[in-house]
């Protein structure tokens, strides 16, 4: 049977249950439809999930290790009334008023829900490089997933993609197991915030690569190495590494709404004046609709953004219009 | 923790596993790991509800080095279906049930 609601919220990181706290402050009734166990960043939860201590979330002197400060957010928007469910979403339906939201079989004739107001909160997941062997690996050294792994390469050596900060995060991180991490970065200089760019100089045990990019994994049953390209020499060199992570940005969850809402370059949610879609009712948050600064904090601030869009949408006489004309 | 998971030790590994009668799926886990307690109350609703059929079991890596090295397990959450003495599917990395499911009812 399908469920009616005011305002259903697909995703449930900082932007998606902060506009969780909000609608709910408003008596909206919303429902979170939080995602599914996974260690690629989807996860209920989302990114913060699978990082350790952060430590630039506001009004946090000490810092708060991620999965605590998600489980926080979710407590203070259920104190206020919103539900979860914990499922993936596997299809929408915008074309119509109420939009439709299926879960589970998306070929169901009945949608597992109806609602007035949408919030669209996917996030964004990892990047992988996209080479032979990645997928097979995975487990077998190549990892996602630093915190989950990094126990597994006591006193052995790894290496790392990428420059920004989860890069860095990640591999200073990794020193406190491994032997020696080599960061393998496509330019010359990182990315990442120079207070983490000071750490990772200032650590003994991480080496840099700069200019180069893994042109091929090694191993059969589990990762021998790496092949490395430079790019300003050309010049091809093995790396002898046990385990390679991987954090060489992230893309947007939007293949659900491909051919249904605006997308910008790189499948970002197009937003215009806030956090409105090209689909009056539908609204975006966090880092499915934000290339550019993509922390959890502006995620937050984004979904509170949403979450006051879509109340005064729903008050509007648009709204009510739309409602109406769909029954019809 | 749920009563129908039991918890394994390098000690007892193969008399609880490897002699057991029924199939038994194997949880890698550590108490660090964020994406091994989003799946933990997963396994134990598979375990009430596939009683008897299947057993489920929990195997702390950070005690039990020498299990874990033996699957060669780097990567938790990873889950092992032993059937018959011998490891007959493996899953890395945390999934929804309905997925962990799929991948284990082909074997029992």
């Amino acid at each position: 049977m399908t469920a009616s609601r005011q305002v259903v919220i697909v995703g449930s990181g900082p932007a998606g249950l902060t506009a969780a706290i909000y609608t709910a402050r408003a008596q909206l009734l919303p429902l979170v439809i939080e995602g599914e166990p996974s260690s690629t960043s989807d996860q209920p939860g989302g990114q913060l999930m699978l990082t350790t201590e952060v430590e630039n979330y506001p009004g946090f002197v000490d810092g708060i290790m991620g999965p605590e400060l998600m489980g926080a957010f979710r407590a203070q928007a259920e104190r206020f009334g919103a539900e979860y469910v914990s499922a993936k979403v596997s299809k929408v339906d915008l074309s119509t008023r109420p939009f439709r939201i299926w879960v589970g079989d998306p070929s169901a004739p009945e949608p597992a829900y109806e609602t007035a107001g949408l919030v669209i909160a996917t996030g964004a997941r990892s990047l992988m490089l996209g080479l032979p062997g990645e997928e097979r690996l995975i487990g077998h050294g190549v990892s996602t997933c630093a915190t989950c792994d990094g126990f597994f390469f006591r006193d052995l050596d790894i290496a790392v993609v990428g420059g920004g900060d989860s890069a860095i995060e990640e591999a200073l991180f990794l020193t406190r197991f491994a032997r020696s991490v080599t960061l393998v970065h496509r330019r010359g200089e990182l990315r990442a915030s120079k207070v983490m760019q000071q750490r990772a100089f200032a650590n003994p045990k991480l080496v840099f690569r700069w200019n180069s990019v893994v042109t091929e994994i090694l191993g059969e049953a589990k990762v021998t190495g790496v092949v490395l390209r430079d790019t300003q020499t050309e010049a091809v060199s093995t790396l002898d590494v046990s385990g390679l992570f991987v954090a060489i940005g992230h893309e947007p969850n939007t293949g659900l709404f491909a051919d249904q809402l605006e997308l910008e370059a790189g499948g970002y949610i197009r937003t215009f004046g806030g956090t409105r879609t090209s689909v009056e009712g539908v609204f975006a948050c966090g880092d499915v609709q934000d290339r550019t600064y993509q922390q959890a904090i502006t995620a937050a601030g984004s979904g509170c953004m949403a979450a006051l869009d879509v109340e005064r949408w729903l008050e509007s006489s648009a709204a009510t219009h739309l409602m109406g004309a769909g029954r019809e | 923790m749920s009563d129908s998971i039991a918890t394994l030790t390098d000690a007892s590994f193969d008399e609880q596993v490897m002699a057991s009668d029924v199939p038994v799926l194997v949880d890698f886990w550590a108490e660090w790991c964020g994406p091994c307690k989003m799946i933990a109350p997963l396994l134990e609703e598979i375990a009430d509800e596939r009683s008897g059929q299947l057993a489920v079991a929990k195997l702390n890596i950070d005690d039990n080095l020498e299990v874990t090295r033996r699957f060669d397990v780097m990567s938790i959450p990873t889950l092992i279906l032993f059937k018959d003495g011998a490891p007959v599917s493996r899953i890395v990395g945390a999934k929804g049930k309905a997925q962990l499911l799929q991948e284990i009812s082909e074997h029992l």
